[in-house]
């Protein structure tokens, strides 16, 4: 069979037509506008309940405002979305599902974990390459309070949290990809396997998620001849100090070194020694505001010019957990540049 | 990569080295006293009941009805939790924490109502604490009943 000439290496795919980011929008809450990225966000909700019943429905609030937001920041109207790609954490991705049964626009559900942004970015990309979309909306969405509820213990008992946990963010990142001239694009995507390394805590994902991380980044520098020093930085999801320790020390295994310019949005949204948040922060909101809330403007500003952004996503379920599965864990890779000069 | 298994025992070993451990020691420190105190506590409340005209028996359950009943209402008000991450084991052990593990996933699931939500899930914690501390008594009956007399 005849290989696309898209496709480059086993799992990398690299776009012939222009896929910008036409605008990228974050809402949090209140804990990460108390963190060190406060000031980036677009909007910080301080009730954690977003004016709703339950947290469930304060969840779905949040991907409804943000991809509202999303769509005004790119100065075009819901109606000029041709998709929606959005998930969440929630069984049935019911944060997503219901915060945007009233935007009324064709939708595919995504469920990738805490690597749904990368998921929703990937597939967003080969939408407008394809030729199948003018404008793609996607995001990404968690919230603490619905996430302790569905994973964990009741948010009232009086438990200890291992020091390797995380905290799960609260909020939504959402962005809107166009075939309209912009300055900061996708250019690579790289796909990324399940892989499992047998690790069983549930309270370390860090190092759950580490190995297919590493695997991602070592796929893409096989696919692409690159290698670490080729970009101005590596961005992982939600690995936290536990799991970019160990990236770095799998990698390095395989001769790949990765320096300062390598980091985890989980290690950036909370100040670990005053917000009390352990290894660092979770949740498929974790990497999808941070990036729209921090790293997309420095791109836009060229302070970045080429970035691998890597979410990454622990795929149990309670109920795996509890039959007592070890954790498969999946990454997804995109290249985003923001180039000197115009190239087309 | 050789076997998949040894890939995963190395792994593991460095999992083990890259995580933090919890500071056990200061944790057991404070679960010592912390959870003392409560203890110490039921016992003044105790003496408290027996020396107001209450049979032993019934001074122990008022006793255990008072703890129960101020660790449900700490925990309403978001107290409990905020000690139980400092006390741990402490704050867990006592028949307080016990009464912290009922309240609070009636609190969590009131959304989905009374009796689907408070109803059904508010043993979601407790319960296998109630099935295995009755098989236990059981079978403890048993035993007295045949031999301990």
């Amino acid at each position: 069979m005849e290989q696309s000439s898209k496709r480059i290496g086993k799992q990398t795919v690299r776009f012939q037509n222009p896929v910008n980011i036409l605008s990228a929008a974050s809402t949090v809450g209140p804990k990460e506008g108390e963190g060190p990225l406060k000031e980036y966000f677009d909007q910080v909700i301080t009730d954690i309940l977003y004016g709703q019943k339950s947290w469930e429905k304060a969840e779905s609030r949040f991907v409804e405002e943000n991809m509202k937001l999303a769509v005004k920041k790119a100065g075009m109207s819901m109606e000029q979305v041709d998709y929606i790609l959005c998930g969440d954490l929630l069984n049935q991705c019911a944060g997503s599902t219901f915060g945007i049964r009233a935007l009324n626009r064709p939708f595919f559900g995504l469920f990738g974990a805490c690597s749904t942004m990368g998921e929703a970015m990937s597939l967003g990309s080969m939408l407008i390459d394809g030729g199948f979309a003018q404008n793609v909306l996607l995001g990404a969405s968690s919230h603490f309070c619905s996430a302790e509820k569905q994973f964990r213990f009741p948010l009232d008992m009086g438990t200890q949290r291992p020091q390797t946990s995380t905290w799960t963010v609260t909020g939504d990142g959402a962005v809107v990809l166009g075939r309209k001239k912009g300055a900061v694009r996708i250019t690579e995507v790289t796909t990324g396997k399940i892989v499992d390394l047998g690790v069983t805590d549930a309270n370390n994902m860090g190092a759950a998620m580490a190995p297919a991380a590493a695997d991602l980044m070592m796929a893409h520098f096989r696919d692409t001849g690159r290698g670490p020093k080729d970009y101005d930085l590596i961005l992982t999801g939600d690995l936290g100090t536990v799991g970019r320790e160990l990236v770095v020390e799998l990698l390095a295994k395989e001769g790949y070194y990765l320096d300062q310019r390598y980091t985890d949005c989980g290690i950036e949204i909370y100040d670990p020694k005053t917000q009390d948040t352990h290894a660092g922060g979770s949740g498929c909101a974790c990497s999808a505001v941070t990036f729209c809330g921090y790293y997309y403007p420095m791109l836009l500003k060229g302070k970045l010019r080429r970035i691998l952004f890597i979410p990454t996503g622990a795929l149990m379920s309670p109920t795996t957990s509890q039959q007592g599965e070890s954790i498969p864990s999946i990454a997804h890779g995109l290249v985003i540049e923001s180039p000197e000069k115009e190239e087309y | 990569m050789k076997t998949n298994e040894e890939a995963k025992r190395k792994y593991e070993e460095m999992v083990k080295n890259a995580s933090p451990n919890s500071p056990i020691l200061k944790n057991c420190v404070i679960a010592f006293f912390s959870g003392g105190l409560i203890c110490t506590f039921g016992q003044f409340l105790l003496n408290f009941y027996q020396n107001n005209q209450f049979s032993a028996e019934d001074a122990a359950t008022l006793t255990s009805v008072t703890l129960i009943f101020i660790s449900s209402v700490l925990t309403a008000l978001g107290i409990y939790p905020k000690l139980g991450k400092h006390c741990g084991a402490g704050t867990i052990v006592p028949i307080t924490g016990f009464s912290n593990s009922v309240t609070s996933p009636a609190i969590e699931f009131k959304k989905e109502g009374m009796v689907l939500g408070v109803g059904a899930k508010m043993f979601l914690v407790a319960g296998p604490v109630l099935v295995y501390g009755i098989l236990a008594s059981m079978l403890v009956g048993v035993f007295y009943y045949f031999g301990g007399r």
